[in-house]
Order: C-alpha cells, then structure tokens, then sequence
C-alpha cells in the first residue's frame, strides 16, 4: 500500500485505567484516504478505547497518532474535530431540543456583517447539505421529531461538514433497520469516493463484508492483524476476535464431551416454539432437557441474551408459544418466570445483578423473598442460615454476611448472584457470560458448580463468548446469527471449528 | 456500657435524635428554664416542648411518607397541594358547601378527604410508574394543579367552619397530650411495623439501590412506586386535615405552602440518601422534629421570622457537606497533609 495514501497512522497506543486495567496495550491502526477500515473485537477488546484516544476522550499513556504526517494529542472532542476526525456514536449525541439546522451549525453559526446569526443561511445550507445524503426533511423542526435513523444520518452529514478527513462510525447501525443501513452504505461509499477515510465499527459481520476494505481485530486490549477484507474468511475472522488458531482448531480435543453420550436425556423442562419477540430474535425453537447443560453459541448481539430474556420474562413473547412441562406459560415479569422455578444470572453482573448497598445476606435472600411473596417475611435467623450455607457451599471470600456486597471482587460477587438464585430452588437455571471478568481460579469452580448442578438434574442454560468455556460446560448446543438460530450441535459433532463455522455463516 | 452506647449511635434515628435534644437544650439555656415549662390546664399539658410536637405533627407525617419516596430515588412535591385539596374537601363538606345532604357529617369528610389524597397519590404513582415521568416533573403535575382544584372545591374562597368535632383533629386532647400527637404514632407506628414486618422494606431499600436488578430479582418495582406514592399521597391528605382543623377553615393559597420542602429536608437530615437505598423511618420523624424546633427556637427567641428560612439553608448546607464524599475527601487530605507536615516528610 503506498504510504502516501494514508491518512492516519497510530503506533504503540497503551492506555490503562487504574493500576490493574489494562484497555490497550501497544496496539497499532492505520487507515488510508478513501478507505472503510473495520475495527472488529469482542468485548473488551479495547475498540472503544482507541476511538476514544483517538477522538480526544480519553489521553493516551503512550504512543503516537499522525494525522497526514502529523502528529496530533487531541485534548478534546473539539480538539479531534479541529484536526478533522468526527466522530458518530451508537447513541446520537445531538440536542433532541434544537432544530436540526440549528444541531448542524452549533458552535458555528454563520454570523452576518452586524455580528448577528444569519438563519436564513443556515436553514439553507443544512437544506442543502442533507439533500447530499437523500434526506428531504423540514431542518426548522426540532430534531426528536425524526427517527433515531435520521438522527444518526443527520450526525453523520454534521461530521462530513466539519471537513473532517477522518470520520468514526462506533456502532450506529444497531438501531437502524435493514433499508436504513442500507441507505448509510451509500452514504458511506459515496464519502470514500471523495477521499475521506472512515472507521467503522460493527458487531455485525454481514456489513464487515459488505462494506469495508480491511479489517483490523483486536483482542482482549492488543492487536491481532489488519487484514484485506476480501482475503479474510470470515472463520478465521470469528477465530481472530475469539483469540484461536485457526489451524490448530482441527486438533482440539473436547474434554467433557467424550463418552458422556447419554446425558443427552432427561425430560424436556422449557421449549420455545417459535418465538419471535419485537425487534429481537425471530422464530426461535429451543428445547431445554433437565440434566443438561445447553449451550447458546454466538457473537455479541447474535440473539444469545435476548433468548434468555425471553425465557424470564423480561422481554415479550412476540410470536409463538413458550411451553413449560408441556404446559403453555406466559410470563408477564422476572417474577412469574421465578415462580414457575427459572433463575437468571445477567450478563450485566453490575448494572442487572448486584444491588450493591445492600449486604451479601440481603443480596442472598432476595429472589426466595420475591418468590414467597412480600408478606412471608424471611426471618433473620433463616437469612443467616442460608447466607451462611451459600458462602461456605460455594466458597465466597468475605469475612462475613454482612458485608456490602460492593466491595466484593468481581468473582465473588457472581457467587453471591448464584447464591441468591440457588436459594429459591430452581429447576432451570440462565447464566448469561457468568465468568466475565473473573479471574481463572474462580473461573473453574463456576464452570465445576454448573455442570454437578446439571448432574443432580437442573437444566441448565450457559451462554459464553469463551468457546473453550461453553466446550467444557455444554453437552448440546445452539449456535446463533443476527438474531437467528443457525444451527445446533450435539456430543461430539461439537467442536470448536464446527461452532465457528456455523457462527460465521458458513455450512453447517 | 460502652458497648450498648456504640450499638445505639450505629442506629440512624441516633444523631437526629441527639441533635434534636442539643437544639431543645439550648432553649433551656437560654430562656433560662422557661423553655421546659409545662403548665396543665383543664388537665391539658401546655408548654414550648409540646407546642413542637404538636406543630410539627403535620411535618412528621410527610416525612414519614416522604422517606419511602425518596428511598425509591424519587421525590414527591405535590404534597403541599394535596394538603390543600383534602382540607378543602373536609371542610367544605363541614360546612354544607358541598354534598350537603350529608349534613356536615365529620367522619363521612375526614374519610372523603383521605380518600382523594389517596387519589392524587395513586396519580402520581401511576404518572411515575406506569407512564415513567421522572417523579419531580409527575408530581409538579399536581403541586401547580393541586390548589387550583382545592380553589375548584372552595369555589376560590376561604372557607370558615364551627365543628368542634372538626377541631378535634388539631386541638383535642387525650391523656392530656396533643391529638395530632396520637395520629403521628398510629400512622407512622404502622407504617415502621409494616416495612420491619414484611419484606417491603428490604425490597424498598433494593429498588432504591438498583432498580433494574431489583426487577431482575423478581420485585414488582412498577407495584411498589405505585403502592409508595399512594401512601405519600393518603398521608399528606391526613397532615391537611391537621392544618385545617387548626386554622379552623380551609385556605387553598397557603395551606400546606412550601412544606414538601421541609418534608424532604426533614428526611434528608434523618440520613436517608435522597438518590435512593437504605431509609429510616424514625430518623426522619427526628428531622421532622428538629426543622420544627428550629422554626420555634427562632421564634422564641424573638428573632424575625426571617431568619428561619437563613438557618435551614444553613442547615441543608451542612447536610449536603455531610453526604458529599467530595468535601470529606478533601477534610481528610487536609488532615493528612498536616499530619505529613508535623511529622516532617
């Protein structure tokens, strides 16, 4: 590639959080004028990180950014925007009060020769400026009045006026539907033509494919590669972001899986038929046995937590039916879902988990209080007793019950998690990434207690971004794409190649 | 001893309550002894100590009420209002101005009355629970809405009545203390048996925590806002009672003025963080107590009545300075870096 094509070049990028966080260490991005460069990792793989560094959110700890040769510190957003990189977040980050001209030129109002604001101009030229981008649209009215899909085109058609050279897209197709992502597509090809070089980020592979030119993957904070999109098959890309050699993939014996054959029994427990819900997964038909561990295989935002959400209650049964024991069931809240003897560990241990003021004893007893109902008051003498059991049972680290469960580690609080739902009992048990961010040690006695909960006969549903993890723990699996159950892998057909080829979309 | 005494100061209520007593000393010192006096006519205890309790019984039931709110991280400033509507409610039925077939009936209007703050409170609950409007916004609903309906009520005068009966709930009497007295017991005694009975109160304390993971853990939150709200409401209808019985009519302009300002200032002294989590009931009764001891000390010092609004924002100043980990953080450094300096780092 001919160096005096490129645009922007960073080199050795470390920024870390703290002492013990680590988001980036010594990675390196490079894009070209004209150029759809995807930057592609699982969570945590330090995407944000870098956009971040990059658009002056955050200061780098060390290395260099060289903008058209030169290097550049951004300082702020404003600083980044100077120097010509916008930047488009997943949640448009406009005034939803202000007119949409008005978002356009803010910070940059033309002024007439009296110094006043010239809104004849304005209204103008954002007129102008959008019907480049095929919108039509009223630019006096207040922003909040379009769909977020405007707004984020709108967002878009700010950042290329700013003369920006580099322009950053983090994300902004989540929200958009099939024909708005197509009509950004355009908009994009048609800004690469004229020269602008353009940071895509995605979880979404089909439009990796369909879009971009190269493709860098990061992983866990470093970098992996920067590859030619049309080079990459997309199985060594989905073994890229996942940190395995594709190569080395054909050998990997799966450990718990060999000889076990007839675990795959057991009573059916839960099945879904069918199930859409609105604007998250589509026809799904789900069969959890009691015994088993099944397995939900899939990239992020592939439908893996949006299945279990369904399953619990959180989220609306669109179409189909949910069957317990055979019996048709409808759950209106997490409650209902409790009642019936499900249990949901979140993947969002401290956003949906932890209640983190609250005592590990308190934490424990919550769900089993929801579920015998507000009047049936758990004595202290019983919550003590199960606080205690549980912290012995599964070896939470904490010098007492007392504890507020906040100043736990990460680990231990996931125990406590498990705890609160192993006190009411369940017979199917949901665990959504339940050893993110738990060091290894802890690690494997999670993966241990979950699969001798099986044993002792409760269904288990484990959802994981580790193959290694899910190939360990899962004797059956589903594997899911774009909101889409794509295949289904049982014993020893079970492997990691066979998971990622299916995830990748290719044959089953 | 000192073991009993450190389990003691770990409650909430302890500093409210100790600060509350400081403030009632002080009147001692002060006034010279005169401040304690009691004096019994008609077999009715009279004095400043029991003026407090007697006026600063509308306070204490809003904050009883107000403190599950705040717990919830919400807040709730329609209660003012709602004091005027349901004192207008009563006392126009007192008075034959409306439903007059009722012939003035006194239980048939206290009931009335509650009921419609149970309405306003059910309406806020569902404006924050239901529709999701943030609580300050949902209940400023009613807060501007509130007098105009109480004035819909009055038919915009202010109504006089003669019902002893009426008077009762503001001037009565039994066992020589204050009838007010007695409601602030009933209603906040069931109130505290029923958060420390049931679970409610550690569900409160979740949902005000998180209350996504609240939900996760199978609490009704959307019920618990709902059922909390309507309680807020149905108190601030009975603190209305109180304060129409006591001026003897219903003033729908200043009945009940500013005082969902005090109620929250009343909780945020007895410690309940106003973002939500852990609560405490009796803390809050014990700040309802000091704000009004506050206003009376002023008062009987004979200090202008200005005054009172320059010492609660003193006050709200050393409270906010007492949450903020900011300023703590800062007093601590201070301290260390003297400590550094002393021992000549």
């Amino acid at each position: 590639m001919a160096n005096d094509n490129q645009l922007l070049k960073a080199r050795n990028i470390s920024k870390s959080f703290g002492k013990a966080v680590i988001a980036l260490d010594n990675v390196q991005f490079d894009l070209n004028r004209g150029e759809i460069h995807a930057l592609l990792g699982e969570n945590g793989a330090g995407k944000s990180t870098l956009i971040k560094v990059l658009t002056g959110v955050e200061e780098r700890d060390s290395g260099t950014v060289f903008l058209n040769g030169k290097e550049i510190r951004p300082k702020s957003t404003q600083d980044a925007q100077n120097e010509g990189i916008a930047t488009v977040y997943q949640e448009v980050n406009l005034c939803p009060n202000l007119s949409v001209a008005e978002n356009i030129y803010i910070g940059r109002e033309p002024r007439n020769k009296f110094g006043k604001i010239d809104w004849k101009k304005i209204n103008a030229d954002a007129e102008e400026l959008l019907k480049r981008f095929d919108l039509h649209i009223n630019v006096t009215k207040n922003l909040d009045n379009y769909s977020v899909a405007v707004q984020q085109m709108i967002a878009i058609a700010r950042a290329c006026d700013i003369d920006a050279k580099v322009l950053i897209l983090d994300e902004p197709t989540s929200s958009l539907s099939t024909v708005e992502v197509e009509k950004l597509f355009g908009i994009m090809r048609r800004l690469r033509k004229e020269g602008m070089g353009i940071l895509f980020v995605t979880h979404f592979l089909d439009q990796v494919y369909e879009v971009t030119d190269r493709i860098t993957v990061y992983r866990n904070g470093g970098y992996v590669g920067t590859y030619q999109t049309a080079e990459l098959p997309r199985v060594e890309l989905v073994a890229k972001m996942i940190g395995k050699d594709y190569a080395s993939l054909n050998e990997s014996v799966v450990a718990g899986q060999l000889g076990e054959e007839k675990a795959a029994g057991g009573e059916e427990l839960i099945e879904l038929c069918g199930v859409s819900s609105p604007g998250t997964i589509q026809d799904f038909n789900v069969k959890v046995r009691k015994g088993e561990v099944l397995g939900l295989s899939g990239l992020l935002g592939s439908g893996r937590s949006e299945t279990a959400r369904v399953l619990f209650g959180v989220d609306s049964v669109g179409k189909g039916e949910m069957k317990l024991k055979k019996e048709k069931v409808h759950f209106k809240s997490p409650l209902d879902a409790i009642r019936s003897g499900i249990a949901f560990c979140p993947e969002n241990r401290k956003t949906e988990g932890i209640i983190g003021d609250l005592t590990i004893r308190e934490n424990i007893v919550l769900a089993l209080q929801s579920k015998r109902g507000m009047f049936q008051k758990i004595s202290k003498k019983e919550a003590e007793r199960l606080a205690d059991e549980y912290i012995e049972k599964l070896e939470i680290k904490t010098p007492d019950a007392g504890q507020l469960i906040k100043n736990l580690s990460g680990g231990n609080q996931q125990k406590v998690i498990l705890a609160r739902w192993l006190a009411t009992d369940p017979e199917f048990l949901m665990l959504d990434e339940p050893t993110r961010g738990i060091d290894i040690g802890t690690k494997a006695e999670l993966q241990k207690i979950v699969i001798d909960l099986a044993k002792q006969g409760m269904a288990v549903l484990f959802i994981s971004s580790e193959i290694d993890e899910m190939l360990r723990c899962c004797k059956r699996m589903i594997v899911l794409r774009d909101m889409r159950q794509v295949g289904e892998l049982k014993g020893k057909e079970i492997s990691e190649e066979a998971i990622m080829n299916i995830m990748a979309g290719g044959e089953k | 001893m000192k073991e009993k005494f450190n389990k003691l100061s770990q409650k909430k209520a302890f500093w409210p309550v100790v600060i509350f007593l400081v403030i009632l000393l002080f009147n001692g010192v002060v006034s010279g002894g005169d401040f304690f006096k009691l004096s019994i006519v008609d077999g009715h205890l009279y004095g400043r100590v029991i003026d407090i309790f007697r006026n600063g019984s509308k306070l204490m039931i809003l904050a009883a009420g107000m403190t599950m709110v705040l717990a919830t991280g919400g807040t709730d400033i329609s209660v003012g209002s709602v004091m005027a509507i349901s004192g207008a409610i009563a006392c126009s039925i007192v008075n034959g101005n409306i439903l007059p077939g009722l012939n003035g009936n006194v239980v048939v209007a206290i009931i009335l009355a509650i009921l419609a703050g149970i309405t306003c409170g059910f309406w806020n609950g569902i404006l924050v629970a239901k529709i999701k409007i943030q609580p300050i916004v949902a209940t400023m609903i009613l807060l501007v809405a509130g007098r105009g309906i109480a004035q819909l009520v009055t038919q915009g005068k202010i109504i006089t009545i003669t019902s002893d009966a009426y008077y009762f709930i503001n001037g009565g009497y039994i066992l020589g203390l204050p009838f007010p007295l007695f409601i602030v017991i009933f209603l906040a005694g069931v109130l505290i048996l029923f958060v420390g009975r049931t679970s409610f109160g550690l569900f409160l304390e979740s949902v005000g925590c998180n209350p996504k993971a609240s939900k996760f853990a199978g609490i009704q939150v959307d019920k618990m806002l709902l059922v909390i709200y309507t309680i807020s409401g149905g108190f601030a209808a009975v603190a209305g009672l109180i304060e129409s019985a006591g001026i003897k009519g219903a003033d729908c302009n200043n009945a009940g003025l500013n005082i969902e300002l005090d109620a929250i200032l009343a909780v945020a002294i007895g410690g309940t963080n106003l973002m939500g989590g852990r609560f405490s009931i009796p803390a809050s009764l014990a700040g309802a107590l000091i704000v009004q001891s506050i206003t009376t000390t002023v008062l009987a010092q004979g200090v202008p009545a200005a005054y009172i609004r320059v010492l609660k924002a003193v006050l709200i100043i050393v409270i906010c300075l007492s949450q903020s980990k900011e300023f703590k953080e800062m007093l601590t450094s201070h301290k260390a870096a003297k400590k550094r300096k002393a021992v000549g780092e």
